[in-house]
């Protein structure tokens, strides 16, 4: 038993595996939203599209947690919000905007690091480095997950109305667009707690794939929140141990764990699996079969 | 035939009637000179209306003439040009909860993670606000609204085990569950077979008859009498509106499909 209990002699281990369990169950309670909402796009555009902000939040401020999120801000809605404009000032469509909008700033960030004061590692940005975390990047982390599950939990009823149709929410009195903000607003929240842990672009995975697994398995919207923190916090967690075994880069370790128990649903899953569709097929023959005897 | 939707429940629940203190019969929804544009380009203009409640109203028009604009603009998803909308004396869009917008059926999506259930308690989440919680009272109201829609079998089932006819009776209990007193229907019966279209149009009585306004658009000419009692003909301005037995004719139909839709160039009375 030594070798599960070794793990976690070493202090930095100790942290790291309190920052997954954390990131992973706030990234995955908000997957639910970016599965439903159809927003896994819109994610993947905005995390690279904070390099920028960051880059230049150094520059200015210096490196601190809060003029990395301040720039990190700034920049994910320039581009959000450039996208909307783009496409409704132009005949170019939304996700092409935001394409262009996205490798445009993440170049940006990439020629401005190349200014920056302090020499950041763009290594560490993609993939982050969870074995590096430090007490304060564990307080900003705990920070982030309290104020991202409060208010949506606190929002759930709108959010729920507004996932499902947006305008009917809005004619039930949802201010939709407000809470699309929001909704954005925590995603580069939880994508900068995630920076550190797994960096940017595998933060993607973990914001996307815990709710995918659960959609597959489960009919009922509670379990696809709570369900999806629980699987990103399990999937975080164990894909750390196992990188930390097998000596293997932590952040992709944790995501290619997450892919595995996607893979596990949408082959298995008892509902909506590949494997029942395949064998269930008899069915449409047998009820036809049924009403055709009835009319004998 | 036997009909498998007799609403009994519906009117034996006192939970179920709107506010008993306004009686149905002296409701009417009101438009006035509405006019409803998309940048500037009217869509609808000048529509004058006056609705009572209890009437099975089809709001009929070919492709383009408005009729979508218009229950959005009832409903408040659109802000008139000019105009206004009222209902009971309260401006459209002020009164949320009034009136219940059914969006058509491809427009749902259907994969999402809702049982019948959980679409019909949405419908409570107006009065409850975020905070407070279901109320023994607010469970009675959901279970009353599925019994109505005979929903109460296939309560627990995901929405898109449904049929097409139970689909719309699901979103029906939902708009029920909301107290809903004007319900806007775009193309209930589009895609139902003819026993679930029959069994819809007797629902869609029923709950006009408990003194709520059903409006819904519609293209097949053919069964409107069997289905409405009142018609609204639109082509981008009103044609015509009055009881189906005497709106309902060659001349109007004749009028409202058979002319393009008014644009604004041309104004006639």
């Amino acid at each position: 038993m030594n070798w599960l209990t070794e793990p976690f002699h070493h202090e930095f281990m100790q942290r790291a595996f309190l920052a997954c369990a954390l990131i992973g169950f706030t990234n995955g309670f908000l997957s639910a939203f970016i599965v439903l909402r159809r927003l896994a796009l819109m994610a993947d555009a905005l995390s690279h599209a904070l390099l920028p902000g960051l880059a230049v939040g150094v520059m200015l401020f210096g490196l601190t947690p809060l003029s990395l999120f301040s720039g990190a801000l700034v920049a994910a809605l320039l581009v959000g919000l450039g996208a909307e404009l783009i496409s409704r000032s132009s005949r170019v469509k939304e996700e092409t905007a935001l394409a262009i909008l996205y490798t445009v700033a993440f170049s940006a960030g990439i020629v401005l690091l190349s200014f920056a004061p302090v020499r950041v590692e763009l290594h560490e940005y993609l993939f982050g480095n969870i074995l590096g975390v430090s007490n304060a990047d564990l307080w900003t982390t705990y920070g982030i997950s309290f104020v991202t599950i409060t208010t949506l939990v606190v929002l759930q009823r709108p959010l729920f109305l507004m996932l499902f149709d947006p305008s009917v929410a809005a004619t039930q009195g949802v201010k939709v667009g407000l809470l699309n903000y929001v909704l954005i607003t925590l995603l580069v929240l939880s994508m900068i707690s995630s920076l550190q842990a797994v960096g940017v672009i595998l933060a993607l995975g973990l914001l996307v794939a815990p709710a995918a697994t659960v959609y597959l398995l489960s009919d009922s919207c509670a379990a696809l929140f709570w369900g999806g923190g629980l699987v990103g916090a399990f999937g975080s967690c164990a894909g750390l141990l196992i990188s930390y075994w097998l000596n293997l880069p932590a952040g992709a370790c944790i995501v290619l764990l997450l892919g595995l128990m996607f893979s596990v649903a949408y082959i298995f899953s008892p509902r909506y699996g590949i494997l029942r569709h395949f064998f269930n097929r008899g069915h449409l023959h047998r009820e036809s079969l049924e009403r055709w005897e009835k009319k004998l | 035939m036997e009909c498998p939707i007799h609403l009994r429940n519906l009117a034996a629940s006192p939970s179920l009637n709107f506010n008993p203190s306004f009686s149905p019969v002296h409701h009417h929804l009101q438009i006035q000179d509405l006019t409803v544009s998309y940048n500037r380009v009217p869509a609808l203009h000048h529509i004058n209306l006056d609705i009572a409640c209890g009437h099975c109203v089809a709001l009929l028009g070919p492709n383009g003439a408005g009729k979508t604009t218009f229950f959005k603009a009832v409903v408040g998803l659109l802000k008139p040009e000019s105009g206004s909308v009222s209902f009971h004396g309260h401006e459209a869009g002020r009164k949320i909860g009034a009136a219940a917008y059914l969006p058509q059926r491809e427009n749902v999506d259907w994969d999402f993670p809702l049982t019948v259930r959980g679409l019909v308690e949405t419908g409570c989440y107006l009065r409850l606000g975020i905070w407070r919680k279901f109320s023994a009272e607010e469970h009675r109201n959901v279970d009353a609204a599925l019994a109505a829609m005979h929903l109460e079998d296939l309560a627990d089932r995901q929405i898109s085990a449904l049929s097409g006819g139970q689909q719309q009776r699901a979103f029906l209990a939902r708009s029920l569950a909301q107290n809903a007193h004007v319900f806007l229907l775009d193309e209930p019966f589009a895609g139902l077979d003819k026993k679930s279209q029959e069994s819809l149009g007797e629902t869609l009585k029923q709950i006009a008859r408990n003194g709520n306004l059903i409006i819904a658009s519609h293209h097949d000419l053919r069964n409107v009498p069997d289905f409405f009692d009142r018609v609204i003909f639109l082509n981008g301005e009103l044609v015509a509106q009055g009881d189906t037995a005497s709106t309902f004719t060659g001349e109007n139909i004749a009028k409202t499909f058979s002319t393009p839709a008014f644009s604004g160039t041309r104004r006639e009375n």
